[in-house]
């Protein structure tokens, strides 16, 4: 968790709206299949389309980052970006292999996605545990 | 890096908020320097350091000199 900087505020507003876009791209892709609404070529159009506002929320991150003015907040953010991209990236490699072998089922690649999320949540945490008080 | 911004800012009667407001930068961020778990860019140094009007090396302890006291 970060200062409530002014960048960190803006950052904030792009998640919300860029997820409550997830949410209405995403219902819609899925009536639309289910009802089939959607005739190829526009079918691989409509699955991109809740990706769409994923890949805004990670610009939104490099965007804060750029935004940032406080020199300590922005390195915070860095750490934690570090962390979710090892740790997804980790996690893909391990559940890779393990799918290879077929010893596990397989996952959806978007799950990348939920693992690096998660990945901020453990660099977050390893912030606090590494630089205490001034870490959160 | 060790430096003197706990006993600065108490000479002032400045708490880390008022010092972090002057400066511009989030509490956390004085708080962080303060106990030297992060180094402040070079920039920020020198706005640290015009905030109270000395030079950066009465401020902070150059790490060589600290070693180089240590032998």
């Amino acid at each position: 968790m970060v200062a409530r900087t002014l960048a960190w505020k803006r950052y904030n507003w792009r998640v919300v709206w860029l997820s409550l876009l997830y949410a209405l791209f995403l219902i819609g892709a899925v009536y639309g299949f289910k009802h089939k609404l959607v005739a190829e070529p526009l079918t691989y159009a409509v699955a991109i389309l809740p990706a769409l506002p994923i890949i805004g929320i990670f610009g939104a991150i490099g965007r804060y980052l750029v935004e940032e003015q406080d020199e300590y907040v922005r390195m915070l953010m860095v750490r934690q970006t570090l962390w979710a991209s090892g740790f997804a990236l980790s996690c893909a490699t391990i559940w890779g292999f393990l799918d290879s072998f077929d010893l596990v089922g397989h996952l959806d690649g978007y799950y990348v996605v939920i693992a690096w999320y998660f990945g901020l949540g453990i660099g977050g945490l390893f912030n606090k545990l590494t630089l205490g008080e001034g870490g959160c | 890096m060790e430096n003197r911004l706990r006993p600065l800012r108490a000479t002032r009667n400045w708490s880390q908020q008022d010092m972090a407001e002057r400066l511009e930068v989030s509490r956390q961020s004085v708080n962080a320097i303060e106990t030297g778990k992060y180094d402040p860019s070079l920039p920020l140094a020198f706005r640290i350091a015009e905030l109270f009007g000395l030079p950066i090396e009465e401020i902070f302890v150059s790490p060589s000199r600290r070693s180089s006291k240590a032998i």
